[in-house]
């Protein structure tokens, strides 16, 4: 394996289960344990099937990208007890800032797949609602990286205007997390995030997936430091985590929103994952980096790593088979309503471009009405 | 201070070293002390051109006759009862303020447009909780140019927030606030500052609400201190209305007087879109009539100023009274010259520049952004597709030319005056 200054390293990572499945806290995860109470063999088994749902979609979205149905698809894979560890660690009222890569957060808070598929087929600029209750505070994608990390924080700042920080009440207090990438670590925008956040000490956990590689780039490009200690020089604390580790980053997780709720203020997290397959599939990362380097990865995959612990705790075939099949069925149902997406009405391009009405909009959506309807259409 | 800030000494110690002289946020302090101020006030008086403000009241008065009727500001005696609930105001130093909390005054009141200003963000203040100001400088200081001075004493630091020195962290974290709920007022302290920000305003804000299908809006003001005629070093007089003006999403608008600053300010706070307010630094600080009571026209509509009939001069914020001395220059050698001020760049209201040029064939149209791809562009395009049978002559521009902004002494040369728009009038009347 290519020896890189943030490979996983228990002695400072934060890593409850080793590559091979087995319970074995290393020395930072201490004080992270009690988490682990609030989970039963129930949440495990939730963590599991969160997990191979989106992979399930993420192959599927990778398929329907090749057969010409989406634009673009973006894969998760590998990522996923990053993922799924933070976002289960969430209260229903707190509120999610992804960046693009999120897709399984999404689902946990209450999207439906099909919404991502409509944003890379070119139907929608959004996909879903993130003030729509059932939604859960999953904010819109953001392309442009690292952009929406200042919106987080500004929306955490509001969260505290609000008064709805350290109140002592588990039902009312809130916070914010913002995902990010390491490549996101570079941008101005992060950084005046952070500056934002320690100033306002907003109820905020910064989330970051270090998944080793910005497109083609490494993440010793971006960063000769290990990431997890960017933010402390803006007051902010950061702790490092095995990013393929669904428990350790659920307990992480747990506890930083807890301190964030609380009225302890912004902290950040380095989640030490991987991008498996490409940045998008318009990428090829063959020609970037070495067989070797994946195959490294491949063996500390979350799902395998997962599903190992749960073997051990005496979790039977069948939980497995049951999993993999529903996975397959809402692959197939997200497949078959993608296909059925529709173009959106050519007007529409004219709505919500403002709030309140607007001349100029309602010129130019009347023009192009007259102009169809001069081929003789029905417009 | 009951701000939101943290109570760790650390925060406390890096704030007290921001304020030594030698920090590096020198280039944003502001340009003038007050003696400074006053001095460019005389100066902006006694040049010729940049000042009919006696006369430009005068029109203000007599336009009535073209107001619209329009939405009342809601009365903020419901928002009295609100207060305590945002936040405990500190000692109130409103007694000290120079403007009123309230309009409970006079009806007519003469002040420079940054108490205008002010006194149209403290009516906006009181009248919607949700309503905060922020920016860098804009608490105890109350801005460089102090057009939010007592503001934050008199609503607390909850209200008025200072921010860290960082356009982008301002604008971005100002759209957070607005998905929370809130409607930010974000103060740019210069022109050229703004782009450090730019990327989120046209990049994110503008486009916000478009990418959630409607089901987030994004009510943020962004007010940016506008144009020339100060003398101030690079980056501080720029007009870049025209980058804004390119960007779906967004609404300009620019006034030109006191009682539209103090009417569109808070109009523009009341919208559920994001608003791009320039304010003429010019016009800061000549005093004009404020009608609290009566709203003159909407928001987006443009307005006659003075009537005509040999060509029309449109322009808009530092332009507009330049333009008035142009034509009472032209009224002395017998011409008529009709001037709209466009008060609104996006979107433009063209019925009256339509109207006008119906009437007069000629249009001149000034500002003093540079001219190539501007909004005099957008102006001069626009009348020629909708008004070619009424004009005599082409449409010309009066603008800045295609240079960056000359050092200060030679402003003067660079920012159109009453002579250069009266020489394209007698190029218009030549044809």
């Amino acid at each position: 394996m290519v020896a890189t200054n943030d490979t996983p390293r228990p002695a400072n990572t934060v890593q409850l289960l080793t590559a091979d499945g087995r319970f074995q806290p290393s020395d930072p995860a201490g004080e992270y344990l009690p988490y682990l109470e609030r989970l039963g063999e129930e949440d495990y088994r939730t963590f599991y099937r969160d997990m191979v749902r989106v992979r399930a979609v993420d192959n599927e979205g990778a398929n329907l990208q090749r057969q010409g149905q989406l634009g673009l698809w973006v894969p998760s894979r590998g990522q996923e007890g990053a993922q799924v560890g933070s976002a289960r660690a969430a209260k229903p009222q707190d509120n999610l800032f992804p960046s693009y890569r999120e897709h399984v957060v999404g689902m946990i808070r209450g999207i439906d797949p099909v919404g991502i598929m409509g944003l890379l087929r070119g139907t929608t600029h959004g996909g879903w609602d993130p003030t729509d209750p059932a939604i859960q505070g999953f904010h819109l994608y953001t392309l442009v990286i690292g952009s929406h990390t200042l919106h987080a924080t500004g929306y955490a700042m509001g969260v505290k205007l609000d008064g709805k920080v350290g109140t002592g009440d588990p039902d009312v207090d809130e916070a914010v997390i913002a995902y990010f990438g390491d490549g996101a670590t570079s941008q101005g925008d992060v950084s005046e995030a952070f500056v934002f956040a320690a100033s306002y000490q907003t109820p905020q956990v910064f989330f970051l997936q270090n998944n080793h590689w910005a497109i083609s780039v490494p993440v010793k490009t971006q960063s000769r430091t290990p990431l997890y200690l960017r933010s402390s020089g803006f007051g902010i604390p950061g702790v490092q985590l095995d990013g393929n580790d669904v428990l350790a980053a659920y307990a992480v997780t747990a506890k930083h929103l807890d301190d964030a709720r609380n009225g302890e203020g912004p902290s950040m997290i380095e989640a030490l994952t991987y991008r498996m397959g490409a940045h998008t599939s318009s990428d090829d990362p063959t020609k970037y980096r070495t067989d070797d380097e994946v195959a490294y990865w491949a063996e500390r995959d979350p799902i395998l790593r997962f599903r190992a612990f749960l073997e051990n705790q005496g979790v039977g075939q069948a939980f497995f088979d049951t999993a993999e099949e529903e996975a397959a069925d809402l692959a197939a149902d997200v497949r078959r309503r993608t296909l059925a997406l529709e173009v959106p009405p050519i007007e529409s391009m004219f709505d919500n471009v403002y709030s309140e009405p607007h001349p100029v909009m309602d010129e130019q959506r009347r023009w192009l009405q007259e102009y169809e309807a001069s081929f003789g259409g029905d417009a | 201070m009951s701000d939101l800030r943290g109570e760790t000494g650390y925060v406390e110690a890096e704030l007290v070293e921001d304020e030594t002289p030698d920090g590096d946020s020198a280039v944003h302090d502001e340009p003038f002390d007050d003696t400074q101020a006053i001095d460019v006030v005389e100066i902006v008086e006694s040049e010729p051109g940049s000042l009919v403000l006696e006369e430009h009241v005068a029109e203000q008065e007599w336009t009535r006759e073209f107001v619209v009727e329009d939405e009342t500001v809601p009365e903020q005696a419901a928002a009295i009862d609100t207060e305590s609930e945002v936040g405990e105001p500190q000692e109130s130093r409103a007694a000290e303020a120079e403007t009123p909390a309230e309009p409970t005054g006079p009806r007519i009141q003469s002040m420079p447009m940054v108490k205008a200003l002010n006194a149209g963000l403290r009516r906006a203040l009181a009248a919607d909780p949700k309503v905060l100001l922020m920016g860098e400088d804009i608490g105890p200081l109350g801005g460089v140019f102090r057009v939010t001075e007592g503001l934050q004493a008199e609503f607390g630091a909850k209200r008025v927030l200072d921010t860290p020195l960082a356009e982008a962290g301002i604008i971005g974290s100002a759209i957070g606030l607005a998905m929370r709920g809130y409607r930010p007022v974000v103060e740019i302290q210069f022109n050229g500052f703004v782009f450090p920000g730019f990327d989120q305003i046209t990049t994110q804000l503008a486009k916000l609400t478009n990418r959630h299908s409607g089901a987030v809006s994004m009510p943020v003001v962004i007010r940016i201190p506008h144009g020339g005629h100060i003398g101030a070093v690079e980056h501080h007089q720029e007009a870049p209305e025209a980058y804004f003006a390119h960007t779906a999403g967004l609404r300009i608008v620019a006034p030109s007087t006191p009682n539209d600053a103090y009417w569109m300010i808070q109009e523009a706070i009341a919208s559920d879109d994001p608003v791009i307010f320039f304010e003429p630094m010019s016009r800061y600080w000549p005093k004009g009539d404020v009608d609290t009571e009566e709203n003159p026209v909407p928001l987006h509509a443009s307005r006659v100023v003075r009537t005509g009939t040999d060509a029309t001069i449109v322009a808009w914020a530092g332009m507009v009274p330049v333009a008035l001395r142009a034509a009472e220059v032209a009224a002395e050698e017998g011409r008529s010259l009709e001037v709209v001020d466009l008060r609104s760049l996006a979107p433009i209201d063209y019925a009256p520049v339509l109207q006008s040029v119906q009437k007069t064939g000629r249009l001149i149209v000034a500002q003093e952004a540079p001219g190539t791809v501007s909004v005099a562009s957008e102006v001069a395009a626009v009348v020629a597709e909708k008004a070619f049978y009424s004009l005599e002559s082409p449409v010309l521009r009066v603008a800045g030319f295609d240079t960056p902004f000359p050092p200060a002494k030679l402003e003067g040369v660079y920012l159109p005056d009453a002579d250069r728009i009266l020489e394209a009038v007698d190029r218009a009347l030549a044809y």
